[in-house]
This record gives C-alpha cells, structure tokens and sequence, in this order.
C-alpha cells in the first residue's frame, strides 16, 4: 500500500476533482439564484439529460461545440421557463413539478437519442487550454492552469455571482423576493419575473452543466448519464447554504471525495464498488446533516406568492 | 416651502379623490361605493371596524388591487395605478399593517430595495445612507442605516417605514392601523412626526379603529362601516360617542360596571416559572403573579414580551423549566391540558384557529372538543348526539352566537362568533380559574362588548381571571390590578384604580420605577 499516496497520484486526484467539480457548479450557482429567490427547482436533473443531449446532438452534427453549447443554453432556458410557469404562474407544488421535469428530461433526452444518435460514439469535445505564465508554475500549473474554457467558466462563475447577489440592485431584489415577497411587491417589485429570471438563469446554467459533462469532461452522450448529479447539486445548495462560496466548496469536497473514490477502483483497492460509488453520496447526507446554517436560507421558499392579505 | 424630498419627479400631490370606488372578493363586498377625498397638509383618520373595508380601500389607492368600479383622482386627472410602482411614482407611500420589511436585509438595504442605483451595476449604498441620516434627523425618526431589520423592536421598524416612504418622495402617506404595535409613548412619538409632516404639507390618511387616538390626531374623520362610507367630518366637535355611534351602528357602553368584590382565597399562584422561547433563550424570566377568586388580573405589555409562552404554559401547551404553577391548592406545573380543566381552569388560547378550535369541524363538534369524554356527553364509549346538541343548542342561544346551523364548519363562522363559541364553551364549565389570552383580538366592537360583559359577569361569580392582553383599554376597563410584562420579566403589579396611562406605559417600554 505505500505506493498509494505518491505525489503523481496526489496530482491526479486534484486535477479530477477540479474537472469533476465543473458541471456541479454550473447547476448548483444556478440553482442558488433560483432558491434564493424562493423557487426550488428540483428539475435540474432533467434540464442537465437534456442539455447534455442537444449540445452533444448539435456539436455533432455541425460540428461546432460552441454552437452545441449554446444550444444547451436555449434548451435549459426553455425548460427552465416551464418550470417558472408551473411553479409561478400556476403556483403548483414546487417540489412535485421539478421532479416532473426531471423525469420529462430523462425520458425524452432517452428518446432523442435512440431515435438520432442511437450508438455511443465520442467527439472531440473542448481540449485543455494551459494559460500562459501561470500554467507553466511546477505542480499548480497542472493542477489549476490546465483545463478546459468550460472548467475555467464554472470557477469564475462563483465570484461573479457573489458579486451579483451581493452588490447589486438585482442581487437585492432576488434576496428580498425570497424572504418576503410581500415587501417587494409593496415596493413595485414583480415577484413573478424576478423569479422568472432567476429560474431560466438556473435552467440556462443547468443546460450548461449537462453540456459540460457531454462536450468537455467525458464526451459522449449516454442514456441517464448524469446518474443524479443535478439532485446532488440541489443538495449543494442547501449545504453551501445558499451562499455560492459555500457553494463551491461543498462541490469540490464531493468531487474530491468522488475523484478518490475512482481512483480506488481503479487501484482496485480491495472494496466492494458499491460502497466506493456510495461514499460521495453518504458523504453529502451526512455533511448537510451537520451544515445547519440556515442564516440565508429563504424564508419564501417553496412558497408560491399570491398578493393579498399578509 | 419647497420640499426636498419630492426626489422622483412627480408634481407635489395636492389632493386625492376616490370616487364611487367598489371592491369585490369571492362572497365579500369589501368597498361599496366608496367616496373619499384628501388635501395636502391634512391628517385624515379613516375610522371603522375590523373587517369595514378600510385596508382594502387604501390598498386600491397605493395600486395593490384594482378597483371593480369607480375611479382615482390625483390633482384632479384620473389615474390608474396598475402596481404599487405607479402609486409611489404617483408620490404615494402606504405602511402596512405588517411591516413590508426584509428581515435579514439591513436598514440601509431596505430602503434602496427596487430603486435605481446611481452607479452603473453596484448598489449606491453609501449614498442611500447618507440620505436616510438626513431624512431622520429632518423628521425626527431615529434610526441606525447599518442595523439588520431582525434587531429591531417594533417601534423602529416603523420608522424604517416610514423614511422608506419619505425616500420615495411620498407627498401622501397613508398608515395602515400604525399604532396597534406601540407603547403609549411611541404612539407619542409617532404623532409628533405626523403632526411635523403635515406642517411641511404632506398628506397623511391615518386608518384606526380606536376613537380616542382618532380624536387626537386627525383633523377629518371617514367612517366606514361594512364596506360603506357612513359619514366624513372635521375632528373638531366630534365626540367618542358619536363616532362610535356611527361606527357599530348602535350606542356602545363608554364604561363597564365594575361593582366591588372582596377578592377571595388565592386560586391561581404562579411561582417564579421560567420557560424557552421557541428561538431559544428564555421567554419567561421568573414570573411570579397571583389571581383570587372575584378578582380579574390583567397582564399588560407590548406585543412579544413573553405573554404568548405564559398563556402557553398555564394552559399546559408549553413546558415549565423551573418554578411552579399552583392551581386550587394543586400543583399542575407539569399537568396536561386536561388534568388542568379537571382542576377547574378554563383556557382561551390566543390563537383561536389553532389551539382552541378545529375549523374543519362543526359549531357542535367544537362545542364539545374538550369534554366528550364525560357525561351527558358520552354514554359509554359512545357519543349522546342528543345531549350534545341540545347543551350546545342552549349556551349557543345564550352567549348570542350567530351561527346557520350547529352543523356549519366553524371556519364559516365570524371570528366574533368562533371567539364567542370558545367563550361560551369555558365558561360553561363554570371555572375557579380563567386564564383569558387575547379573548377581543380581532373581534368586533359588538362582541368585544358581549365578552367584557360576560367576564364581569364570571368575576361577580367568583371566578379568578387573568387577563392577558395588549389592548391596554380593554386591560383598564376591566381589570382589578394590573401587572406589566417586559422581556419576560414582571415589571411591577398595580392596582387599576390607582394608576395612569404614564406608569403603565413606562412600566411596558421597560423603565422601572425608582
Ligand atoms: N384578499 C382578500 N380576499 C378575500 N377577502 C378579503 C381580502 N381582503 C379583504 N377581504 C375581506 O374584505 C373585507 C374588508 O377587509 P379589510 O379591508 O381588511 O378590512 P379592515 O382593514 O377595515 O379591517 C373583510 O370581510 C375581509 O375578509
Ligand atoms: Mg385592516
């Protein structure tokens, strides 16, 4: 066993988890937005499946992963504006329709790819770019200045959107609509498009993740092959408590955990795969267990607004 | 005079009219044919009963409903306000019943929710409150911009909303109910700011359904009553009773007779109890009182003080951490509910719909919730339908509630009638003990009169009640002695007859006396 925990394999766990990490940031920042606006969409799942599809669907058959890409952004604001309608508009049971769209996703991202593509085949998806100075820093560069745009994109993404929720007049309005959308609508603030907006926003974001995982980090399309990662990163959200910093390090913590636990299997190191593959999940149970920081949660949540007697 | 804080462009609001407004919700006339007209520079009370339409009327006019029929007037051109927005950027500001505040947003955050920010994506904070320190000091409303709004006591949060209001460029504020959260020297406060915003020739529509306060501040009064406009006034030769003449419809008693008792033997000891708060920390800090037989004890103190988790821990629904609670010589500290009611205390909870009724259930069947288990209201395991509706049949016709049938579900019931149905049903029981929480809170003027009548009537008999309520006149009007909470702490015991307004509102903001 002493060769287990060489500095090689150090590396190459941290340069996994760093990539692995990418598609559950992307829904999970999403997902904050919508949350913290008082929406949860539970329908990340499915908007993942079927931005995964399209973007792979697009990119191979144009040829242009930036063209899938933005695909699977319109297909995730798509689907993200059917959520806001049922859950806004119609103000059905939050928690039930996401998991509607989450089968809906599921079932027709199957569909579309055994009536188009039928077969797995990869493509050639977004190649590491190495930045310049940085990337040639011994071991960091590796670790931190050699992935793909859509990695890079994912990171970025967190400041940006702490800048946004924070410092902002939207950011302010989105915080205020999920804790007391009575007061902003006292004030001329429309609940109903805010939450629009940042359900689409989620839905655009989720579109991304799936593509991630389809046209950077493994290249092919399967059947299902998010295997619950948007419902993870619905779980993110509550852990990070609603906070995208927080965000960010209940995602790599899982991908870390999730980086090690494949390369235990690929070490074969002697445990059952089943338990291997669990270890993220009962690590995420066991971790929003004791993450009770509900300062920022949004009181509003889950809570469809009408206006009315308060 | 030219006003600063006229800041969003709209000309000054000189005069407002609602013309032949009605307002319709499924079952409810709330506005029938509503005329109402304001000046700038006046302070016009909109005087009615819970339930007369008045926050309904006011919300049409800040653009939170649109009216059915009828028409709004500002400077005499018609306006159709489609949202809040259109109202404030009318120059009409509203501070509602509930406070339209984010709790975990700060002073300075709320206030600029929903504005333009001066900077081309970040929030001008900084400037927002330098603003705010200028518009509390030129209004006298001392408020700290940096505070989270879940720091602070009732009383700054309304100032918070008001100079939300101001900032908007509000040349008409209208109050919705401002004083049912204050102590009496808050109320002070908050007139004195009224009166200097007028001066500067804002408009101010003040809605209440308390005479006296109604008198002091305004200079026209509006009655409403069931949606109906009943009369407009100046102030100026008004009398108690001839508003509340129009505003019940009939005469109301001014003042109770409260003939002498000699308080009996103690029935109710409370022993230095303390209990949690449901956000930890205790709500109750060694509370220690005493009730007698024919005597009624009001418990007075502003809102949130720790009154709720009291009643809550005499009517068994909460547990006591430490000290005693003594009832009949009986130590039911740790007693359920029903071992108390056999102990002979009866409970009317404060939250009516939640602890002291079923909704979903009948006139009949809530009637009996606490007793069906003893006869005549159970033969066996069995429920005597019979004896059940007749007993209920009689005190129903007794204690004057109005009621289609005993088998309507009480959720179609008035909350007057619902709150005279538990009424009737504890004090059916004939109890030593009465610990009353709220027993008027949203009640009509009618049936408050009904309770206070029958209270009295308990205490002639030689019950011992306590009172526990925030309405400090229905405290005055009723009770022997008088003890005053504060943070969970008693701040001292008076008796009635010889206290004034002053100490009991010194008493409830917390000073204590020398
Ligand atoms: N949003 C609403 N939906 C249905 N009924 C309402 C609504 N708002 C008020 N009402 C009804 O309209 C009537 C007037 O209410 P309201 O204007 O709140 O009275 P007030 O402010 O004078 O106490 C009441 O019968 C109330 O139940
Ligand atoms: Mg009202």
């Amino acid at each position: 066993m002493s060769d287990l925990f060489t500095l090689s394999v150090l590396m190459g766990i941290i340069v996994s988890g760093i990539r692995l990490a990418t598609p559950y940031l992307f829904a999970a920042i999403g997902e904050t937005f919508a949350q913290t606006s008082g929406v949860l969409n539970l329908g990340v799942e499915g908007i993942m499946l079927m931005g995964a599809f399209s973007g792979f669907y697009i990119a191979s058959t144009t040829g242009s992963l930036w063209l899938g890409l933005l695909t699977a952004a319109v297909v995730g604001i798509l689907m993200g504006l059917l959520m806001a309608l049922v859950s806004v508009t119609l103000q059905a049971e939050q928690g039930i329709s996401g998991i509607g769209l989450s089968l809906f996703g599921l079932g027709l991202s199957s569909l579309l790819f055994e009536k188009t593509i039928v077969s797995v085949v990869a493509i050639s998806g977004f190649q590491p770019i190495r930045i310049p100075i940085l990337g040639n820093i011994p071991y960091i560069g590796d670790a931190l200045f050699d992935h793909s745009i859509l990695v890079y994109a994912a990171f970025l993404l967190v400041p940006l959107s702490i800048y946004v929720l924070n410092h902002t007049p939207i950011g302010l309005k989105i915080r205020a609509v999920g804790q007391n959308p009575q007061a902003a609508d006292s004030l001329g603030i429309s609940v109903a498009k805010i939450r629009y907006l940042t359900v689409s926003f989620g839905g655009m974001m989720a579109g991304i993740a799936g593509a991630s995982l389809s046209l950077a980090l493994i290249d092919l399309f399967q059947e299902n092959m998010t295997n619950g990662m948007g419902y993870i990163a619905v779980a993110l959200v509550y852990f990070g408590g609603w906070n995208p910093l927080g965000v960010l390090g209940g995602s790599l913590l899982f991908s870390f955990v999730n980086a090690f636990q494949l390369w235990l299997q690929v070490k074969g190191v002697q445990i059952p795969s089943n338990i291997a593959l669990m270890m993220p999940y009962v690590l995420t149970i066991v971790a929003l267990a004791f993450a009770a920081n509900r300062a920022r949660q949004p009181t509003a949540l889950d809570k469809p607004f009408e206006r009315g007697e308060s | 005079m030219s006003e600063t804080v006229a800041n969003n462009g709209h000309k000054k609001l000189q005069e407002v009219q609602m013309v032949g407004i009605v307002k319709r919700f499924p079952g409810v006339l709330a506005n029938d044919h509503v005329d109402f007209d304001v000046h700038a520079g006046e302070i016009h009370a909109l005087l009615g009963e819970n339930g007369a339409g008045k926050s309904t009327l006011m919300r049409q006019l800040y653009g939170l409903y649109r009216p059915d029929e009828g028409k709004i007037l500002i400077n005499g051109q018609e306006r159709l306000f489609y949202s809040p927005e259109d109202a404030i950027e009318a120059g009409i500001g509203m501070i509602h019943q509930h406070f339209m505040l984010v709790p975990s947003l700060t002073v300075t955050e709320n206030v600029a929710l929903g504005l333009k920010s001066t900077r081309l994506f970040a929030l001008d904070l900084d400037k927002v409150e330098r603003r705010i320190v200028d518009l509390s000091e030129q209004y006298g409303l001392k408020i700290d911009p940096k505070a989270y709004i879940w720091q602070l006591a009732v009383g700054e949060q309304q100032r918070v909303e008001i100079v939300k209001a101001l900032y908007r460029g509000a040349d008409l504020l209208i109050l919705d109910e401002p004083t049912a959260v204050l102590t009496p020297q808050e109320v002070e406060d908050l007139f004195k700011t009224l009166h200097q915003m007028a001066q500067v020739g804002h408009t101010l529509i003040f809605i209440s359904h308390k005479l006296y306060e109604v008198l002091s501040i305004s200079s026209r009064i509006t009655v409403l009553r069931d949606g109906r406009v009943v009369g407009s006034r100046p102030t100026e030769g008004a009398t108690r009773a001839s508003l509340a003449q129009m505003m019940v419809g009939r005469p109301i008693i001014q003042q109770y007779d409260r003939p002498a008792v000699v308080a009996g033997e103690m029935c109710l000891d409370i022993q230095d109890i303390y209990t949690k708060s449901d956000r930890g920390g205790d709500a109750l800090k060694g509370v220690s009182l005493s009730v007698h037989a024919g005597e009624i004890l009001g418990l007075a103190g502003v809102s949130g003080n720790g009154q709720r988790e009291l009643a809550e821990c005499l009517g068994g629904l909460r547990p006591v951490r430490q000290g005693k609670v003594i009832l009949n010589g009986k130590d039911v500290t740790r007693a359920s509910p029903r071992e108390r009611i056999a102990a002979g205390q009866s409970y009317i909870p404060e939250e009516r719909m939640r602890e002291g009724a079923i909704k979903e259930f009948s006139v009949a069947d809530n009637f009996v919730l606490e007793d069906h288990g003893k006869s005549p209201y159970a033969r066996g395991i069995f429920l005597n339908l019979n004896a059940i509706r007749s007993q209920a049949r009689s005190v129903i016709d007794a204690y004057n509630v109005k009621t289609p049938s005993l088998d309507t579900p009480l959720k179609n019931l008035s909350g007057g009638n619902i709150q005279k149905l538990i009424l009737a049903r504890e004090l059916s029981r004939h109890p030593k003990v009465l610990v009353a929480s709220q027993p008027t809170r949203g009640v009509d003027i009618g049936a408050t009169e009904y309770i206070h009548l029958r209270l009295l009537e308990q205490r002639q008999t030689g019950t011992a009640t306590l009172l526990i309520s925030e309405d400090l006149d229905e405290i005055r009007a009723l009770s022997d002695r008088i003890a005053v909470i504060y943070e969970g702490k008693i701040m001292g015991i008076v008796y009635n007859s010889e206290t004034t307004l002053e100490q009991l509102g010194l008493m409830m903001a917390g000073v204590t006396e020398k």
